[in-house]
């Protein structure tokens, strides 16, 4: 037993006090029929071997590349502090905060969080936190549905694809309609199709968009939240926290709501997760917003403290009626972006977003020189797509190049005829012209091997 | 505005608590000062943001706190100290398995390979990520008997959502169209019902009998064709096994519905119990419990779900394959078309499933059926200790938890279960789980795990046994507890009624701090 305490010694006290001599008895409850007799596993490994072991296959996983990849996850510079404080064992191994009396230190931090992601995002309520942003998309869609009492929303073609994809998971069962909202040639939602799809068909309850949408390209939000207010519907901006550094907030732009992935705020790609699903709305959706909210109260002595509140939306009071089934957050996550936030500052934040803004021009520059110019004319952040022939085969050889050339966006869009040739790119503060120069010269070299030389190249 | 000095000051013997001002902690937005903490990342070259349109560009930069690093962790560190912990003490919180988180797991999920890796890296280059999820999936086919199983699941109730949205396609897929019940025991988490509900099922309850499992007869009369799943938790809320599982799995069948088991309370029959062997067709695994990821103060966790022959079609996509020649690989989109889609944006908790691996791994199978034993026979201790102090409605042999009742001391002295869990902190202890589950009225949900020592079982017995006697010797001490906590009783109604969910200097509606 690695981690119990228990000597023979120390069980034989147990057995004698409960007057027996063996464990069997108390679990003779367990019928013949399907009573298990042990575990066929590999180990107990003592400490030393599975240290060496987790070594081993921590070094099989390949983190050395020159990285364009984002797609929804993004690398950024992680300030030691963080780490320093989220291993402190008084958060990590805190259960959720039901004993407010002994629990202040995570009461605090949430709200500190929701107050710091409410600045952001311009909007006035925060959840304590969701899985990941594609869950926090389906929980804000699933809040206009129970908001205004109709069953269709409107999500642009141009939000993450796993988060459509999730969406329409939670959608489908529930008996409820999720039409997508086509995008025109130059990546942005089609805003003409969008009047026409509220004017038509079932009532609809909210308008979901992303900013920057799933290509790193800006929408244009206030007008399409103006049509969805229009048509009695709720505008749901699917955003990406360091953006909202410089980008307008959706509280600007008259978002009812807000969800997204807090993963850029301080927390490592861990191949998925644990993430960090932010969600926020107004004042008025209080009451439909799911998920633990810590607010501010005082003790009996009048001092001032935080506490858990409007717990009646909850599944442990409400059961079937609650607003969502959610039990765990992802406190831990929200603390990492709370510390993050505070360590790099307002603006620190803003030179993130901007740096990152910075190295995509410039890699934009040198991909099109290179022979890779962007698919779309849209304005756009940190992300864009560029057209690369025969995009796939050309992102796996660069890989033996030493380069992750972003995603190939014919992995999401294996039917559309302009991205199935097309990369999706990122960069941000931790991208080096390094870097940039290599992806450039290897996929130079790649088109060329292929022969397609551009003409600046070949000159 | 300086911070005070804040230390934990729980236990009888610190006296009184000193004044600490109106506040424990200034929050970041109150240490402010503008112009401060600098310096983490160089500053791009002023035409940075040159080509984004004015329209998009945030007008005000947000007033978001600054702080010189030292102020920030010397915060963080401050409230640290408010918090109650495994790693500083017994947390005997039933239903939620606190047990101990060991210290590889954390160091394991730091590691670069681990942590660096993109989501969507091709599988290539994550080899070492993807060897581990499949085993971690290998292992927990082993423990839970189950056919297949899926990590993707962000948590145990997302395992329910994911566990019945499966049951949902199951039966679409037969034609079988009009089952839309989910019957739930009047025992279960309040995650089952509010999962039904969420999969656009009904929820039909059915009562405990008198020995505190499943009433059989209320259960057959509620089985009808229009059941879809039947959601089980066994051993049940209440710490006990239902010895007639195997009569309920056979009537939950015969009426062709499927059973779903709850494997929040796991811990208990590591090795003893396997519910896919035993006809269970879908469950989800807690790994924050079972397998002692660390809670997080609320989370992350994950909720693995296995699943039975009947369900393997439908699985949530991607999975994590074995190639013949040893490699491994993501599933591909479309590959599995009867799937029930992607439940969240990409593959799984890993740095979550790390942890659950590395604890799995250290054990071994030998190792895991010790844990259980260990945690039964620690319950079933406790229990024995507190007879006479407490009531204990169901007088048998109990799994890794067990109920007792503070009813009779309520109804002696006017102390509530709530007064004699707020004690519990003045004497050092996290309360344990209460009033729930909501069947036994003044209840205590008491779970000691496998990883506490006799003396600190003993000495939380005696804690309790001396509340108990308090009650009646001076029952304002109790209901007046805690009293050496960090802050006193909460003014919950308030928070409720006239929420202050954010902090609005930032927006100008309150001044900063005072000088």
């Amino acid at each position: 037993m690695p981690y119990g305490p228990h000597t023979g010694d120390d069980r034989a006290r147990m057995l004698a006090a409960l007057g027996l001599d063996s464990v069997e008895p108390l679990f003779a409850d367990i019928p013949a029929s399907v009573r298990a007799h042990g575990l066929d596993l590999p180990g107990p490994e003592p400490e030393l071997e599975l240290a060496a072991r987790l070594e081993r296959l921590a070094a099989r996983n390949r983190v050395d590349l020159a990285s364009f990849l984002g797609a929804g996850v993004y690398r950024h510079y992680i300030p030691a502090a963080v780490d320093q404080i989220l291993s402190r064992g008084e958060f990590y191994t805190a259960y959720t905060p039901y004993q407010p009396e002994i629990s202040q230190g995570t009461l605090q931090t949430i709200y500190e969080y929701q107050s710091l992601l409410a600045e952001l995002t311009g909007l006035d309520v925060v959840s304590a936190s969701h899985y990941d942003g594609a869950a926090a998309t389906a929980e804000a869609a699933l809040m206009t549905v129970r908001a205004t009492r109709r069953g269709r929303v409107l999500v642009s073609h141009a939000v993450h694809r796993h988060y459509l994809d999730t969406t329409r998971t939670y959608f489908t069962p529930a008996g409820l309609v999720l039409d997508e909202l086509p995008t025109l040639a130059d990546g942005t939602t089609d805003l003409a199709e969008l009047e026409r799809s509220l004017a038509a068909g079932a009532p609809v309850a909210g308008v979901v968009l992303g900013q920057p949408n799933v290509f790193g390209l800006l929408e244009p939000m206030a007008e399409a939240a103006r049509l969805a207010h229009a048509a009695g519907a709720l505008f749901v901006a699917v955003v990406e926290p360091v953006s909202l550094a410089v980008l307008a907030p959706p509280g600007a732009y008259g978002a009812d709501i807000a969800a997204g992935e807090g993963q850029p705020l301080g927390i490592a790609p861990m191949y998925g997760g644990p993430y960090l699903g932010v969600l926020a709305t107004t004042d008025a959706l209080i009451r439909q917003i799911p998920g633990r909210l810590v607010g501010r109260t005082t003790d009996l002595d009048g001092r001032r403290a935080f506490v858990m509140t409007m717990r009646a939306r909850e599944q442990d009071i409400r059961r079937e009626k609650a607003a969502s089934n959610i039990c765990t957050n992802q406190a831990l996550c929200a603390l990492a972006a709370t510390v993050y936030l505070a360590t790099i500052g307002p603006h620190g934040l803003r030179d993130v977003a901007a740096g990152g803004a910075a190295k995509a021009r410039e890699l934009e520059r040198a991909l099109r020189v290179a022979g890779a110019p962007r698919v779309h004319r849209a304005a756009y952040l940190n992300e864009f797509a560029v057209h690369v022939p025969g995009a796939q085969r050309v992102h796996a050889a660069l890989l033996d190049r030493g380069v992750l050339a972003g995603l190939p966006l014919a992995r999401w869009y294996p039917d559309d005829l302009l991205l199935r040739d097309a990369l999706l790119v990122c960069a941000t503060e931790v991208t080096t012209s390094d870097d940039i120069a290599r992806f450039a010269a290897a996929l130079a070299a790649e088109l060329g091997a292929a022969g397609r030389v551009p003409a600046e190249v070949a000159r | 505005m300086t911070a005070p000095r804040i230390e934990m000051t729980i236990g009888p013997e610190l006296g009184p608590r000193t004044a600490l001002g109106p506040m424990l902690q200034p929050t970041l937005m109150e240490l402010s000062r503008p112009g401060r903490g600098e310096g983490k990342v160089p500053h791009p070259p002023a035409d940075a943001l040159e080509d984004i349109p004015v329209e998009h560009r945030r007008a005000m930069p947000p007033a978001l706190p600054e702080l010189n690093e030292a102020e920030v962790v010397r915060h963080f560190v401050n409230l640290s100290h408010l918090n109650y912990s495994i790693d500083s003490g017994f947390y005997p919180l039933g239903s939620c398995t606190m047990k101990f988180n060991p210290k590889i797991n954390e160091w394991a999920a730091r590691l670069f390979g681990f942590a660096k890796l993109h989501p969507l890296a091709p599988d290539a280059l994550a080899q070492g990520t993807l060897q581990l999820l499949w085993e971690l999936e290998e292992a927990l086919k082993e423990i839970s008997g189950m056919a297949a199983v899926t990590l993707q699941p962000a948590a145990g109730a997302h395992g329910e959502l994911t566990g019945i949205l499966m049951v949902r396609a199951y039966h679409e897929a037969r034609g079988d169209h009009d089952r839309r019940e989910v019957i739930v025991p009047d025992s279960s988490h309040g995650t089952n019902p509010a999962t039904a509900s969420m999969a656009g099922f009904t929820t039909v309850t059915v009562p405990s009998d008198e020995r505190g499992g499943v009433d059989l007869d209320a259960l057959r009369a509620a089985l009808s064709p229009r059941t879809a799943a039947v959601m089980l938790t066994n051993p049940s809320t209440l710490g006990l096994f239902e010895d007639r599982i195997v009569e309920l799995l056979d009537a939950v069948h015969a009426a062709g519905a499927l059973a779903y088991m709850d494997g929040a309370n796991l811990n208990a029959v590591l090795g003893k119990f396997r519910p896919g062997a035993a006809g269970f067709d879908v469950m989800h695994f807690n790994v924050h419990k079972t397998f002692s990821t660390p809670h997080g103060g609320g989370g992350p966790g994950a909720g693995p779900v296995g699943v039975g022959e009947a369900l393997l079609p439908y699985l949530p996509s991607p999975l994590v394959l074995r190639e013949p020649d040893g490699s491994f690989r993501l599933e591909r989109p479309g590959e599995r078309p009867e799937s029930i889609g992607r439940v969240r944006a990409y593959q799984g908790s890993t740095g979550v499933l790390v942890r659950a691996y590395a604890y799995i791994r250290a054990h071994g199978g030998t190792g895991l059926a010790q844990v259980s034993e260990d945690a039964v026979l620690a319950a079933n201790y406790l229990k024995s200790r507190l007879g006479g102090a407490y009531e204990i409605p169901f007088d048998r042999p109990c799994k890794h938890e067990f109920v007792a009742t503070a009813r009779p001391l309520k109804e002696a002295t006017g102390v509530r279960t709530l007064d004699v869990a707020k004690r519990l902190i003045d004497k050092g202890y996290h309360p344990p789980t209460i009033y729930f589950p909501l069947i036994v009225e003044e209840c205590l949900l008491i779970e000691p795990t496998e990883t506490e020592s006799v003396e600190t079982l003993d000495a939380f017995a005696e804690a309790l046994i001396e509340i108990a006697r308090e009650a009646h010797e001076d029952p304002d001490l109790v209901i007046g507890a805690p009293h050496s906590a960090p802050v006193r009783r909460l003014d919950e109604a308030t928070a409720a009624r006239q929420p202050d969910l954010r902090w609005r200097a930032m927006t100008g509606a309150e001044t900063p701090c005072p000088q």
